[in-house]
C-alpha cells in the first residue's frame, strides 16, 4: 500500500521524536539530581523565587524585542534600487519611554531581590544545628562542635531544624555548593562565612565545590544526607560511639586528646582495647576477621594515621586527608569520585594518583593482598 | 623629540600639543596606579599589628621579649618632603626661563630641581637600608610589605624624573632648548609636579596618620 | 644596513610610492599597517584560542573523559580564556582602532605613530612570552582571573603562574600606551569641522574604551605588581597565614575585571552602530542617546565590581548596592538595544553579510543581557555564580556580542582595508553556520548550568545528567569552528581575485569611504572639512548622487613620519626585562638590568630621533 502524504509525515515525524523526547527530558531539572531548579529549603526557594520572577519577565522582554527585531528584519527589506527610506534621527517621546519601561521592571526585580537578600544575610537564631565546614584541596571536612562529631564528604543535617553553616578553608579558597538547599558560599582561609537552611526532605543529594581550587577541582563533591530528626539521632548516637574509648579507659576524659597531633596513635590502639567489651559498632565488632586485623596493622604501617583520623568524636583538627571514622558507610569515597564499593576503595588505595592525581595521598606501594586487607578494615568503620 | 604626525593640520582640534594631552591623560591613569598602591597600603594597616613588627607608629615587643621602637623618623622625612615641595616650584622657575630664552637661569633652576630631587632619592635609599637594619624588610609583616612596595615605586618614579630632567639639562646646557622648544621641559615639569603631589597624599598615609 | 633601508624608505615616503617588503612591516609606523599587523596577530592568536577551546570541548564531550589530563585541562582553560580576552578580542579591537579611527575623522596618521607601533611590538611579544609557557611545559593554570591564595608559591610552585602574571603585566603595558594614544588621537587629530557630537559612532565607542584602559589598567597592574611582590619577594599581600587577604585580590582584579567587560565590548557597540545605519539607509536612531548611554554604561562599570563576588558574602548593604547598580546597568543598555532596533526599523535593509553578522550581533547580545540582568539579583545569583549558567551568559557577550560585531566589522571594512571585497555567498554561510554552531554550543550551557554543572571542572561523574547536553554542545562547537574555516576560505579566495573595491561599496556615511580602497600611505590627500555627522551621505546628496571614484595621487610633499625600529627596541627592552624578572632566581638582577639597559636604549635613541 502506497505511502500517503500524511503517513510520509508521520514516519518522518517519527524518527524526530525521540530526539525531541530526549531534548525534552535533558531540558527537564528532573533529569538533573544537581539541579538548582527544585529548592528543597527555605533558603532555596528564596533565590529561586527571585529566579523564576526575574526569568518572567526576562522571557517577556525577550520575546517581545526578539520578536520586534525578527518584524524589522523582513518587514524592511530593502532593494538596491529602492528610494531611500526616511531619514529618522530620533524621538524623544519614544526614546524616554524605552529608557522607564525597562527602568519600572528592574524596579519589579529589584524589590523582591533586596527583600531576599536581606532575608539570606539575616543570621538563624533559634533551635539550629551548628556545623563546621572546612574546604580542603580537594575534600570537605564536616565538624559538628556542639556534637563534637567530625566527619568527611557526607554531611548529615536533620530535615526540619535549620542548619548554620560556619565556613573556613584550610588551604586555597573554594565555594560550598549544596544547590538543592542553598546556593554557594565561598569558603576562605582565616576568614568565616555563614550560610544557613533548613531542609524540607530526607533523602541524599550531590553538592560540589564551585570555585577553582587547583588541579582536582573538578573532583571535590560531596554529599548532603537530609534525615528525619529520629534517623539523625540515631545517626548522631551512632557516630558518637566512633573513637570514644572503651570503659577501662574512659575514667581519662575524651577531651585531653582533642588536639594530639599523635591522634593516628590513638585511634589505631581504639579498637583493640575495645574489641572484647565495648558496646560498639562493627568497627568493634570486626576483629574476628584476619584481614580486618592485617588492614589495621597495614593502616599505621603504610603511615595513612599520619594524614587520616579514624575518631569521629573529639577528632584531631587540621588533618590532612578526610576523617575516616564512618567511611564504610559512605555512599562515595575520593569526594565524590568513586562509589564506595570494596573494588573501587581497593583500587583507590592502591593508586590515588592515577584516579585523582594531584590528590595529596601518594601512591604507597600497596599491594592487592593489603589493600584487600585495609578495604576489610576501612569498610568495618561504618 | 617629538613624534606627532599633524602633518596635514598643525593646528590640533582642542588647540592643546599633542605631548601635552598626551601627559595629562598618562598622569589620570597614574593616578589610579598610586591610588590602588595606597589602597592597598590602608587595608593592611590594621591587620599588620597582629604581625612581627616592626610597626611604623606603634612599638612592639616580640615573643623573645625584644622591643621594637617605631620605625619612622618623620624630620628627615619632613625635610625631604620639603624639598621635594620646593622643587616643584623651582621647576616651574626654569620653565619661566626657558620660555624667555634665559640659558642661565634656566640651568640654575633646573639644576636646583635635579638636586632636590637627587636629595630626596637619597633619603629614600637611606630611608629603606635604615629599616632593613631595624629588621624590616619586604617580608618581615605586611607594614614592611606596603610600605616598601609603595614608597619604592613612587621612589622609582621620582628617579625617572630624574633622569628625564637630567637628559633636559644636558640639552639646556648645549643650547638646545630655545624657547620654542620649551614645551620640552613644560611636559617633564607637569610629570614632576604630579610625582610630588603624589607623595603629599602619600607622606601623610604613612608618616603622620596613626 | 639598517640605516640605509630606512634611508630607502624616506625617500620612498617622500615620492609617494610605498615601501615594501619585511623591514619596512618591521620599521612601519603607519597606522594602516599597524592595524593590519594587529588584526594578523589578533586573528592567528583567536585561531589558537579556538584550538584550545575545542579540546576542553572533546574533554567534556563525555563524562569521566580522559581525553586531556586535569592540569592540562587547566592551562587550556586559564589559555583559552586569557588568549581570548588579551590576545583576541582586545587586539582585534585595537586593529579597527588602528586602522579606521584616523580614517573616520579624518586624519593623516595617529597622534603618536612610533609609540603606535611600540603598543604592537609589546602586545605581539606579551603574546608570545604568554604562549612560550607551553614549550616550557609551564602554561598558566590558575585560571584567566587567577584568584588568590591559589596563585601563591605555596600553592603554585613552578613557573605557571609566573608567565601569566608577566605577561599580563606586559600586554598591560602595551593597552596602556595604545589607550594614551587614541584618546589623545581623537581627541586633538580631528579634521577641521568634525566636533565631538559630530564624531563617528565607533570612534565615540572607541574613545569611551580608551578611557576605561587608562582607568581599570592601572588598577590590574598593581594587582599583578603586588602578586609578583609575594611570589618573588616575600612579601604576603594575598598570604592569609601571614595576615594577607586573597579577598583583596578579588577586590583590585574585579575593580579593573568589570570594566574590561566593556572595554571588550564598546568597539563592537560601535562597529554595529556603524554598520546597521549603513545597511538601512538610515541615519542612526537616536545618535546623542547612543552616545551618552556608552558614557554611561562605562561609568557604571567602575561602580558594579562586588557582583562577581556575591558568594563571598559581603553583606546585606554591600550586596544591595552592588545589585541595584548592576541593574541600573540594563538601562543603557537597554537604550542601546532599543536604538539599533530604531536604526533599522522603517529602513530598506541591503542585505550584505555584513549587516547579518551586525543583526545577529543586536539578536545575541539580548540574549546575553538579559541572563545578565538575572545574575544582578544575589539570591539568585549564589545559584547561577561559577555555573555553566555564567559561561552560557558571557559567552553570549563575548562571542554572540564582541565576536560578532568584530565580525561584522571584518566584512565591513575588509574593502578598505586590502582593496577587496569579500565573497557574499561564503560570509553569508559563514554567518548561518556561526549562528547554529554558537547557539547549539553555548544556549545549552543555560540548562547546564542551573541544573548543577558548575565551572572549570576537568570532567564530570555520570548520573548527575549532563552527559547529552555536553554532547550535543562538543558537536555544535565543530560547527562553530567550521565557521571560520569558510571565513578563512573566504579571506584566501578573494586574496587571489583582483584588488578592485571601490572607495565606497556599501554607500557609506563616513570619512574613510572618501578615500581609495585601500587607502593611500597618507590617508587624505587633502584634510576633509567636515560639516554634519555623516558628511558623506551629505556629500552625495548634494551631488544628486554617487561620488567619483577618489583618484590615487602621487602624494609627493605629504609630510609623513619616518620609519623607525626604535619601538621594537624599546618593545624588546621591556620584554627582557620581564623573562629576567621571571628568572630573577637564576640570574639575579642582571636579566633585568640587561633588559633595562636595551628599554633606556630604545628609549633615548626614540627620544633623539628626528620624528620628521
Amino acid at each position: 500500500m502506497p505511502l500517503t502524504p500524511a503517513s510520509r509525515h508521520l514516519r518522518r515525524w517519527a524518527c524526530v521524536l525521540p530526539l525531541l523526547v530526549l531534548v525534552a527530558g535533558a531540558c527537564s531539572p528532573g533529569h538533573y539530581p544537581q539541579t538548582s531548579l527544585r529548592p528543597l529549603s527555605d533558603f532555596a526557594r528564596i533565590g529561586d523565587d527571585i529566579q523564576n520572577n526575574t526569568l518572567y519577565w526576562a522571557t517577556g522582554v525577550f520575546v517581545l524585542v526578539e520578536g520586534a527585531l525578527l518584524y524589522a528584519i523582513f518587514r524592511f527589506r530593502g532593494r538596491p534600487d529602492d528610494p531611500e527610506p526616511r531619514q529618522v534621527h530620533g524621538n524623544t517621546v519614544i526614546e524616554i519611554i524605552w529608557t522607564v519601561i525597562p527602568a519600572l521592571i528592574l524596579a519589579a526585580i529589584a524589590v523582591p531581590t533586596v527583600r531576599g537578600i536581606f532575608q539570606t544575610n539575616a543570621i538563624p537564631t533559634g533551635d539550629v544545628l551548628r556545623v563546621d565546614v572546612v574546604g580542603h584541596q580537594w575534600w570537605w571536612e564536616f565538624r559538628y562542635p556542639t556534637l563534637n562529631l567530625t566527619t568527611a564528604n557526607e554531611l548529615h543535617i536533620p530535615v526540619g531544624q535549620t542548619v548554620s553553616l560556619h565556613l573556613g578553608s584550610a588551604d586555597v579558597v573554594h565555594s560550598f555548593w549544596p544547590p538543592r538547599f542553598a546556593g554557594k558560599r565561598d569558603v576562605f582561609p582565616n576568614r568565616e562565612t555563614r550560610l544557613w537552611f533548613k531542609a524540607e526532605q530526607a533523602g541524599e543529594y550531590p553538592g560540589q565545590c564551585a570555585e577553582f581550587c587547583g588541579i582536582q577541582h573538578g573532583r571535590m563533591a560531596f554529599r548532603v544526607r537530609a534525615q528525619s530528626p529520629a534517623e539523625f539521632q540515631t545517626w548522631v548516637a551512632h557516630m558518637q560511639t566512633l573513637g570514644v574509648k572503651p570503659a577501662p579507659a574512659a575514667a581519662a576524659p575524651a577531651k585531653d586528646s582533642v588536639h594530639t597531633a599523635s591522634a593516628g596513635a590513638r585511634v589505631q590502639s581504639a579498637p583493640q582495647t575495645s574489641a572484647p567489651t565495648g558496646p560498639q559498632s562493627t568497627a568493634q565488632a570486626a576483629p574476628t576477621d584476619p584481614a580486618y586485623a592485617a588492614g589495621e596493622k597495614l593502616f599505621a604501617a603504610k603511615g595513612c594515621v599520619g594524614c587520616h583520623s579514624l575518631t569521629a568524636v573529639n577528632a584531631p583538627k587540621g588533618m590532612v586527608g578526610p576523617n575516616l571514622a564512618n567511611v564504610g558507610a559512605r555512599t562515595y569515597i575520593a569526594a565524590g569520585t568513586l562509589k564506595n564499593t570494596d573494588e573501587n576503595l581497593a583500587h583507590w588505595i592502591r593508586d590515588p594518583q592515577g584516579i585523582k592525581k594531584g590528590v595529596l595521598m601518594p601512591n604507597l606501594g600497596v599491594t592487592a593482598d593489603e589493600a584487600r586487607s585495609l578495604v576489610a578494615f576501612l569498610r568495618a568503620h561504618q | 623629540m617629538t613624534d606627532t604626525a599633524h602633518a596635514g593640520h598643525l593646528e590640533t582640534a582642542t588647540g592643546l600639543d599633542n605631548r601635552k594631552l598626551a601627559i595629562w591623560t598618562f598622569i589620570g591613569s597614574e593616578c589610579l596606579f598610586f591610588a590602588t598602591l595606597i589602597s592597598n597600603y590602608l587595608v593592611h594597616k590594621e591587620t599588620w599589628l597582629t604581625g612581627p613588627g616592626p610597626f611604623p607608629h606603634d612599638a612592639w615587643t616580640s615573643p623573645a621579649g625584644k622591643v621594637f621602637e617605631p620605625i619612622i623618623e618623620i624630620p628627615l622625612v619632613t625635610l625631604g618632603t620639603a624639598l621635594l615641595l620646593f622643587s616643584s616650584l623651582f621647576v616651574v622657575l626654569a620653565l619661566a626661563n626657558a620660555q624667555r630664552g634665559n640659558r642661565k637661569g634656566l640651568l640654575l633652576w633646573l639644576g636646583l630641581t635635579l638636586l632636590c630631587g637627587v636629595f630626596f632619592v637619597g633619603m629614600q635609599v637611606y630611608e629603606f637600608t635604615h629599616f632593613v637594619h631595624k629588621g624590616l624588610t619586604l617580608k618581615t609583616n605586611l607594614f614592611g610589605g606596603s610600605f616598601f612596595v609603595l614608597t619604592g615605586f613612587h621612589g622609582t618614579h621620582v628617579t625617572i624624573g630624574v633622569i628625564w630632567l637630567f637628559t633636559l639639562w644636558i640639552e639646556a646646557f648645549r643650547g638646545k632648548i630655545p624657547p620654542a622648544k620649551s614645551l620640552n621641559l613644560e611636559i617633564a615639569a607637569l610629570y614632576w609636579h604630579f610625582v610630588d603631589v603624589v607623595w603629599v597624599v602619600i607622606f601623610p598615609v604613612v608618616y603622620l596618620i596613626k | 644596513m639598517a640605516t640605509t633601508a630606512l634611508d630607502q624608505q624616506r625617500a620612498h615616503a617622500a615620492t609617494g610610492h610605498e615601501p615594501t617588503g619585511l623591514w619596512s612591516w618591521i620599521t612601519t609606523v603607519d597606522h594602516k599597517r599597524i592595524g593590519i599587523l594587529y588584526g594578523a596577530t589578533a586573528f592567528t592568536f583567536f585561531l589558537m584560542g579556538g584550538i584550545e577551546a575545542l579540546l576542553l570541548r572533546i574533554q567534556l564531550g563525555t563524562p569521566n573523559n580522559t581525553f586531556l589530563s586535569p592540569e592540562t585541562y587547566n592551562e587550556l582553560f586559564t589559555m583559552h580564556g586569557t588568549t581570548m580576552i588579551f590576545l583576541a578580542i582586545m587586539p582585534l579591537s585595537a586593529a579597527f582602532f588602528n586602522f579606521i579611527i584616523p580614517l573616520q575623522i579624518g586624519a593623516r596618521d595617529v597622534a603618536f605613530p612610533r609609540l603606535n607601533a611600540f603598543s604592537y611590538w609589546v602586545f605581539l611579544l606579551g603574546g608570545l612570552f604568554l604562549n612560550a609557557s607551553w614549550l616550557f611545559g609551564a602554561a598558566p593554570d590558575t585560571g584567566w582571573f587567577g584568584y588568590a591564595n591559589l596563585t601563591s608559591k605555596q600553592y603554585s610552585p613552578g613557573l605557571h603562574v609566573d608567565f601569566w602574571m608577566l605577561g599580563l603585566q606586559t600586554l598591560g603595558v602595551a593597552s596602556l600606551a595604545a589607550a594614551v594614544n587614541f584618546f589623545t588621537t581623537v581627541l586633538n587629530m580631528r579634521a577641521p569641522g568634525m566636533k565631538l557630537m559630530r564624531m563617528p559612532i565607533f570612534t565615540w565607542m572607541s574613545f569611551i574604551t580608551q578611557v576605561l584602559l587608562l582607568l581599570a589598567f592601572p588598577v590590574i597592574t598593581v594587582a599583578l605588581i603586588l602578586l609578583m611582590f609575594d611570589r618573588f619577594f616575600g612579601t604576603n599581600f594575598y598570604v592569609p597565614s601571614a595576615g594577607g587577604d586573597p579577598l583583596l585580590w578579588q577586590h583590585l582584579f574585579w575593580i579593573f575585571g568589570h570594566p574590561e567587560v566593556y572595554i571588550l565590548i564598546l568597539p563592537a557597540f560601535g562597529i554595529v552602530s556603524e554598520i546597521l545605519p549603513v545597511f538601512a539607509r538610515k541615519p542612526l536612531f537616536g545618535y546623542a542617546a547612543m552616545v551618552f548611554s556608552g558614557i554611561f554604561i562605562a561609568f557604571l562599570g567602575f561602580g558594579v565590581w562586588a557582583h562577581h563576588m556575591f558568594a563571598t558574602g559581603m553583606g546585606p548593604i554591600a550586596d544591595t548596592y552592588f545589585s541595584l547598580a548592576t541593574m541600573l546597568i540594563a538601562i543603557p543598555t537597554g537604550v542601546k538595544i532599543f536604538n539599533w532596533l530604531g536604526t533599522v526599523w522603517g529602513g530598506s535593509i541591503q542585505y550584505k553579510t555584513p549587516v547579518y553578522f551586525a543583526l545577529g550581533f543586536v539578536a545575541m547580545f539580548i540574549i546575553g543581557g538579559l541572563s545578565g540582568v538575572m545574575h544582578g539579583s544575589p539570591p539568585a545569583d549564589l545559584q547561577q555564580t561559577d555555573t555553566y549558567f555564567v559561561v552560557a551568559h558571557f559567552h553570549y557577550v563575548m562571542f554572540g556580542g564582541s565576536i560578532f560585531g568584530l565580525t561584522a566589522g571584518a566584512y565591513y571594512w575588509w574593502p578598505k582595508m586590502f582593496g577587496r571585497v569579500l565573497d557574499e555567498g561564503l560570509g553569508k554561510l559563514h554567518f548561518w553556520l556561526m549562528l547554529i554552531g554558537f547557539n547549539l554550543t553555548f544556549f545549552p550551557m543555560h540548562i547546564l548550568g542551573l541544573n548543577g554543572m558548575p565551572r572549570r571542572v576537568y570532567t564530570y561523574p555520570e548520573g548527575l545528567g549532563f552527559e547529552e547536553l555536553n554532547l550535543l554542545e562538543t558537536v555544535a562547537a565543530f560547527v562553530l569552528a567550521a565557521s571560520f574555516a569558510v571565513f578563512l576560505y573566504n579571506i584566501i579566495k578573494t586574496w587571489r581575485g583582483p584588488r578592485n573595491a571601490p572607495a565606497d561599496p556599501w554607500n557609506a556615511a563616513t570619512l574613510e569611504w572618501a578615500i581609495p580602497s585601500p587607502p593611500q600611505e597618507w590617508n587624505f590627500a587633502e584634510i576633509p572639512v567636515v560639516h554634519g555627522r555623516d558628511p558623506l551621505w551629505e556629500a552625495k546628496r548634494e551631488r544628486g548622487g554617487p561620488l567619483p571614484e577618489p583618484p590615487r595621487v602621487s602624494g609627493a610633499g605629504i609630510h609623513l613620519p619616518n620609519p623607525s625600529y626604535w619601538p621594537l627596541v624599546t618593545a624588546l627592552g621591556l620584554s627582557a626585562m620581564m623573562s629576567g624578572l621571571m628568572l630573577i632566581h637564576h640570574l639575579g638582577p642582571w636579566g633585568i638590568i640587561a633588559g633595562g639597559a636595551i628599554l633606556l636604549f630604545g628609549v633615548f635613541n626614540w627620544a633623539f630621533e628626528p620624528a620628521g
